[in-house]
């Protein structure tokens, strides 16, 4: 057993607003430089959707992830056996998105709303691009394009998680009644098995042994780019300016000193939840070689369980500092993914063997007849917790997106979140009756103190019980830098010795 | 003139290529790269960068294994019909990086995104690099004996140079054409440091093919990469 250490962001979708205040705090923080504008480390995707970049889950374009040949795990990109075939595309590279399936940065000429001369019209602000300093004819694309376009037939049919609907599911891209939306937000994974890491002929990749950080050295990346195809998120981005990729940090200088994110910080919807999770390496390869059907029960396998006497014994002669052994059990990564079994990967058939789960969003249960006609259903009746695939969001829709197709997975979560609602409204209204509760309860095995514990985390969790972050132990690394924080002013963060980089082209 | 075009010049640009790139190297290690911009223009940018990459590179391998086995290229020259196909190959692949290099430097112009991030030295550098494909051509194209100019005459003016004892009188009487080609090549060696070029001064792919497919790297063990999981 080879025990390491991994933070793991959770993320309760049906709590989330589809704000952005996750993005533009990231991107506040991170990417306001030249040649990252177009780059948003956090995103938050509407779906059904084309999302950012342009369909990025279609792998058959992209050819980002892993796929299963012959008992061997290899990359997708590779095509063919060997890496070999990775160099001869070093000077060219079929697969890579280009900025216009982003888009292209783009800023508005505001000095003209000052400077237009006296005139019959209202002066407007054009367009400019941020790449030439040209006007731009119009603005064709942003990060969030298709935002709230549920039903759109332009953008989101083309959403690839649609794929296998039913024709009268896909009704629901166009029947208003069957009309439904909810949002994605996506940061890097931080995969057990990173496909941007494998694919990178520089080793300029890397995941950190101590929390499982996945991160690029920009001093070794020499713009080959194969990370941004190869990965399926599509979450290492290139910097146009400075020839170099840059991706999600996970925040480690806030995390290594036991802030939240960013990201997770700033969300008014408290959606998130950071903490440790505990993973034997020595099983990475089999677990990523798991059938579809099983991949997120495998994935759940390789979490070790942080309150197990002999896990954590395992976990101190693997030199995990004891503060991490401690946040580890009060880990919500943990909880929710593992204990509770609530939360899933997104797309784990790319099998990079993502670290950031998802809670699926709950739905109202469609009664077609009844709904059609315009009328309600009733909360209490057993239909509301036993048809629960009849959700307007398609069971199938959801475990195309978070399970690999394996609906059981979605259906056991939707069932444990709603039997947790019963419990708590026969607490409060009291109008579900104990042995429905009990009867909700047992079919999905959870305890009364479980769901008491997932309404706590879930609803009411402070900052405290949300992010248990521990802090790193700088002081016994190896290469700790003998600097005072004085002198390493301006030495660390993105960008080169350029000083036209640091401070960004003015147009 | 000679004597300071072909005796002294190349001194100058050989120290500076070795010491600029050492210097680079060692304080800027974070530009090593040639920056791509195939994120912004990616379908011109095929039949530039494919056609140049492999032409230039199997050219640039023939005179580098010409230049230590000399006689083996004069003795297969030997029979007319194998010089001509010599000839032949060495002017379908510089017409394969002409055509490349035609198509990239049309981007570069064309393209305001390109064109945008196009410094003073990438045209310096464009320039620098039609000369000596140009004048190869020439070469191959003008002159039958090109190929055998080059193992007869330029090596040992090479290998003069860098045996500290410049011998001018080899490359005194060859046509301009052909010194142009090589006088310009010594400019391209010294231009190494200062531009993209150092990108083709790279290890790290080799790597890539030997070593596992994930790399992790250690602060608490030892500052060196260490391979999460033994496959390949």
């Amino acid at each position: 057993m080879d025990i390491r250490a991994q933070l793991s962001m959770s993320f309760h979708m049906d709590k989330c607003i589809g704000c952005h205040t996750c993005s533009v705090s990231c991107k506040n923080v991170w990417t306001t430089r030249r040649g990252a504008e177009y780059m948003w480390w956090n995103n938050v995707e509407t779906r059904p959707g084309t999302g950012y970049p342009l369909t990025w889950e279609d792998q058959e374009r992209y050819r980002g992830g892993w796929e299963v040949s012959g008992g061997n795990l290899r990359l997708k990109l590779l095509k063919g056996p060997g890496k070999i075939r990775t160099l001869a595309n070093i000077f060219f590279q079929p697969n890579l998105p280009t900025v216009d399936d982003y888009y292209e940065p783009f800023t508005f000429d505001y000095q003209n709303l000052f400077n237009a001369p006296a005139g019959d019209d209202q002066p407007v602000a054009r367009p400019k691009s941020l790449i030439t300093g040209e006007f731009m004819e119009k603005i064709v694309l942003g990060p969030n394009w298709d935002d709230d376009m549920a039903g759109s037939p332009l953008y989101a049919s083309n959403d690839p998680n649609l794929k296998g609907l039913s024709d009268s599911q896909k009704e629901m891209l166009t029947k208003f009644h069957k009309l439904f939306f909810f949002y994605l937000p996506r940061i890097c994974n931080h995969c057990l098995n990173p496909a941007c890491v494998a694919s990178c002929p520089s080793g300029a990749l890397y995941k950190r042994g101590e929390d499982g950080i996945v991160l690029l050295d920009q001093d070794t990346c020499r713009a080959w780019r194969f990370c941004v195809s190869a990965c399926p998120f599509k979450k290492p981005y290139y910097n146009w300016a400075t020839g170099k990729s840059e991706k999600c940090i996970f925040c480690y200088p806030r995390t290594e000193t036991g802030q939240a994110n960013a990201c997770a910080h700033a969300c008014t919807g408290r959606i998130r939840f950071v903490g440790v999770l505990f993973y034997d390496a020595d099983r990475i390869e089999e677990v990523a070689k798991t059938p579809d059907e099983r991949l997120v029960e495998a994935m759940r396998e390789i979490i070790l369980d942080p309150r197990d006497p002999r896990v954590q014994e395992e976990a101190r002669k693997a030199g995990i500092d004891e503060n991490w052994i401690t946040a580890a059990q009060e880990s919500p990564a943990f909880n929710l993914f593992k204990k509770w079994r609530i939360a899933m990967p997104n797309h784990p058939e790319f099998r990079t063997l993502p670290m950031n789960f998802y809670l699926p969003p709950l739905s109202p249960i469609l009664h077609n007849a009844k709904a059609d006609g315009g009328g309600t259903f009733d909360p209490v009746s057993t239909e509301f917790f036993n048809e629960i695939d009849k959700m307007r969001v398609p069971v199938r829709f959801l475990a195309n997106m978070l399970s690999a197709g394996n609906e059981q997975v979605v259906i056991e979560s939707l069932k444990k979140q709603m039997a947790v609602r019963l419990y708590i409204r026969q607490q409060r209204v009291g109008d579900v009756g104990d042995s429905a509760v009990k009867n909700a309860l047992s079919q999905v095995g959870l305890t009364p103190q479980d769901c008491e514990d997932i309404y706590r985390l879930l609803s009411l969790g402070t900052f405290q019980e949300r992010f248990v972050i521990p802090e790193t132990h700088r002081e016994h690394l190896s290469t700790v830098d003998p600097r005072t924080m004085y002198e390493k002013r301006g030495t660390v963060g993105f960008g080169g010795k350029k000083r036209e980089i640091i401070t960004g082209r003015q147009w | 003139m000679d004597q300071v075009l072909f005796g002294a010049v190349p001194y100058i640009l050989i120290v500076t290529a070795i010491v600029g790139t050492i210097w680079r190297f060692t304080t800027n290690k974070y530009s090593w790269s040639s920056q791509s911009s195939q994120f912004l223009e990616n379908r011109t940018l095929f039949f530039g960068s494919f056609p140049w990459h492999y032409g230039i590179i199997s050219i640039l391998v023939a005179h580098i294994v010409v230049f230590f086995i000399p006689g083996v290229l004069l003795a297969w020259n030997g029979a007319p019909i194998r010089l001509y196909i010599f000839e032949l190959i060495g002017a379908a692949l510089g017409f394969l990086a002409l055509f490349g290099l035609l198509a990239l430097i049309y981007r570069r112009i064309t393209n305001a995104r390109v064109k945008a991030l196009t410094t003073s030295w990438d045209v310096l550098l464009l320039i620098i690099l039609i000369i000596q494909v140009v004048t190869g051509l020439g070469n191959a194209i003008f002159y039958r004996w090109g190929s055998n100019w080059y193992a007869a005459a330029a090596v040992p003016w090479m290998w003069s140079i860098i045996k500290l004892n410049p011998n001018v009188d080899f490359v005194k009487s060859l046509p301009l054409n052909t010194k142009v080609h090589i006088f310009n090549a010594m400019i391209f060696i010294g231009f190494i440091p200062f531009s993209r070029l150092v990108h083709f001064v790279v290890i790290n792919p080799y790597k890539y093919l030997v070593r596992p497919y994930q790399v992790v790297r250690w602060y608490h063990r030892n500052p060196k990469t260490e391979n999460v999981v033994q496959y390949k």
